[in-house]
């Protein structure tokens, strides 16, 4: 199927419009199915029109292991940047939701799994360091594969890095709520994602720390249907909600509106 | 000298020790011709032993740290501490095995241990999960890092984890949640936090409890992101390429000293701790003491804060656009 006027629904296979898909934030209008979005497209879905100002915009992964398996790390990052035009898996910004000042963050599943290495680390928890100084209220779209297993420790120790920023963040009494995106796993799952004070979840999102193939070797048995999905999270009590592409402009705003307001009246 | 558990690398060696017993068996009054072979294969075995030992791959060093023989969480406790009072359960869903957390002391000073918990055999193993913790098992460590903070005692945590246990049930009760949370938690701490990478280090289960104002790794003990197994199947979809993956990821304590996450090294005998726990014993209480007594009063805040900079000082980044 080429990118072009057509395209086919993951999720019930059947053929849509690709305008028409555009313009339901590529939600299929059939089955609901939400394709992954891009991480400009997630700044855009939120932050008010041409409000988003990146941060560390020239901050980038090394190769400090000089990693070669299968495949050279210096190569993957060289061909991530060239196809999606970014500098790093997350973009990270000031910026302005229905006129509240904010932090805001995207990660983008393209890029080598929108994996945490050094890079990652680093501009996540300047993120939540600016948002500390400037007492702005934090929002970051998630999508990860987990810790870049090609910077090795250095990635891991990324997922303490990050959590040690959320907790200073908690501190200071100052908001976050993540949107946790399809797919969020492993490290960033079990870090800074899950450690915002309200955490919400978009329908049909695969997260959870183990991948479910890992899962599955690990007991030797095939998943239940809907394991580790967002509502599969929901029922367990790990989300606050699962809320439809459509309507998280309006939800991220009145929950800023809340965790801002101090108990004044509703506006 | 005959081994219960041998590994693969060490196999030669083993041979010839079999067949060097077999000749002392004999009797050489009978066979005095024997007693050359046997100072031969002696010195043939000297040597291999030092050839074999002495410059461990990464790959040989993870099978040693895996050693069924090589001291464990419990021996810690039984050796380095004393009036050990184990704490049990998460107050949420159960006791998990997999993590042991007491209150303990060691040459004189009161401390809190969380500690990952491996077996020594099969039923032992079974009990305590192969030392693979669920969510449960991190909030039980969590419990005992609230209580340390709240009265001053300072944390050793003792390393010893494949990884968090990858299951259906783990992944209901929110594994990643447990270890996140963990991770704030571990981060803020106003009491000094003593990290010993004593066997396994596996990814985010490890880094749960493993980490703290100084990080101290046994000479053969690894600490990775990922296991070797499974980096490989991912990179070469095949399990079997483990001990090339191994040199690649960068996860002997040698390499973690390079790379400023561990701090010191303590240094095992020849052929991994197992061979002769006692001086590795020592060496440990002395490393933990040390660290605890140059921490000793220093403010809350300032542990905190310096722990923090320590963190945010990890990786390598560049910022030279473009």
């Amino acid at each position: 199927m080429p990118d072009g006027v057509w395209s086919k629904c993951e999720g019930c296979r059947r053929i849509v419009y690709a305008g028409q898909l555009a313009d339901n934030l590529r939600v299929c209008p059939h089955c609901g199915h939400h394709s992954d979005l891009t991480a400009i497209e997630r700044i855009d879905l939120l932050a008010d029109p041409g409000s988003f100002v990146e941060l560390d915009a020239e901050l980038t992964s090394c190769d400090p292991l000089r990693f070669v398996a299968a495949k050279a790390y210096v190569d993957n990052l060289a061909e991530a940047r060239e196809r999606c035009g970014l500098a790093e898996a997350v973009l990270c910004g000031r910026a302005s939701i229905s006129g509240h000042p904010v932090v805001l963050g995207a990660m983008d599943f393209r890029f080598i799994g929108a994996s945490m290495g050094s890079a990652v680390g680093e501009k996540v928890a300047r993120a939540f360091e600016t948002a500390v100084s400037e007492r702005r209220a934090v929002v970051f779209s998630t999508a990860s594969g987990g810790a870049r297993m090609q910077e090795g420790m250095l990635s891991l120790m990324q997922m303490l890095k990050t959590s040690a920023a959320v907790r200073r963040l908690a501190e200071e009494r100052v908001p976050y709520i993540s949107i946790l995106t399809n797919p969020t796993t492993g490290g960033v799952t079990a870090s800074f994602a899950v450690l915002a004070d309200v955490v919400l979840a978009e329908p049909g999102a695969l997260v959870g720390f183990a991948g479910p193939r890992v899962i599955e070797q690990s007991i030797k048995q095939h998943l239940p249907k809907g394991f580790q999905t967002s509502e599969f999270l929901l029922e367990h009590g790990m989300v606050d909600d699962v809320v439809p592409r459509g309507q998280l402009l309006a939800r991220v705003t009145l929950l800023i509106d809340y965790l801002t307001g101090g108990g004044g009246e509703a506006s | 000298m005959r081994y219960r558990h041998v590994l693969d690398f060490e196999r030669p060696l083993v041979e010839l020790e079999t067949k060097l017993e077999e000749l002392r068996s004999l009797d050489l009054a009978e066979h005095p011709e024997l007693l050359e072979e046997i100072d031969r294969l002696t010195q043939e075995i000297e040597a291999l032993h030092e050839s074999t030992y002495s410059d461990l791959s990464a790959w040989e060093k993870v099978q040693l740290s895996r050693h069924p023989d090589r001291p464990k969480t419990q021996d810690y406790l039984e050796t380095i501490f004393t009036d050990v009072v184990e704490l049990h359960g998460d107050r949420l869903y159960g006791d998990d095995g997999a993590v042991v957390t007491a209150l303990a002391t060691i040459a004189g000073r009161r401390v809190a241990v969380a500690g990952h918990r491996k077996g020594k055999n099969i039923r032992e193993n079974i009990a305590r999960n192969f030392g693979m913790v669920h969510p449960e098992g991190f909030r039980k460590a969590m419990r005992l890092m609230r209580l340390a903070d709240k009265f001053g005692l300072p944390l050793v945590t003792l390393i010893d984890t494949p990884g968090a246990y990858p299951g259906i049930e783990a992944e209901e009760r929110g594994q990643a949640w447990a270890i996140a949370e963990s991770l704030a938690l571990l981060g803020g701490l106003g009491v000094p936090v003593v990290a010993v990478g004593i066997g396994e280090g596996g990814s985010g289960g490890a880094l749960a409890i493993g980490f703290g104002d100084r990080l101290i790794m046994l000479e053969n003990a690894y600490y990775s992101v990922i296991t070797p197994e499974a980096c490989a199947s991912i990179l070469h979809k095949d399990s079997e390429k483990a001990s090339e993956v191994a040199s690649c990821l960068a996860l002997t304590a040698d390499d973690l000293l390079r790379l400023g996450i561990a701090d010191e090294i303590v240094p095992e005998p020849l052929g991994g701790a197992h061979r002769d726990p006692a001086p590795v014993f020592q060496e440990v209480r002395e490393r933990i003491v040390s660290v605890l007594d140059g921490l000793a009063g220093v403010p809350a805040q300032e542990l905190v804060e310096k722990r923090y900079e320590r963190l945010r000082s990890i990786g390598v980044i560049d910022e030279s656009a473009g």
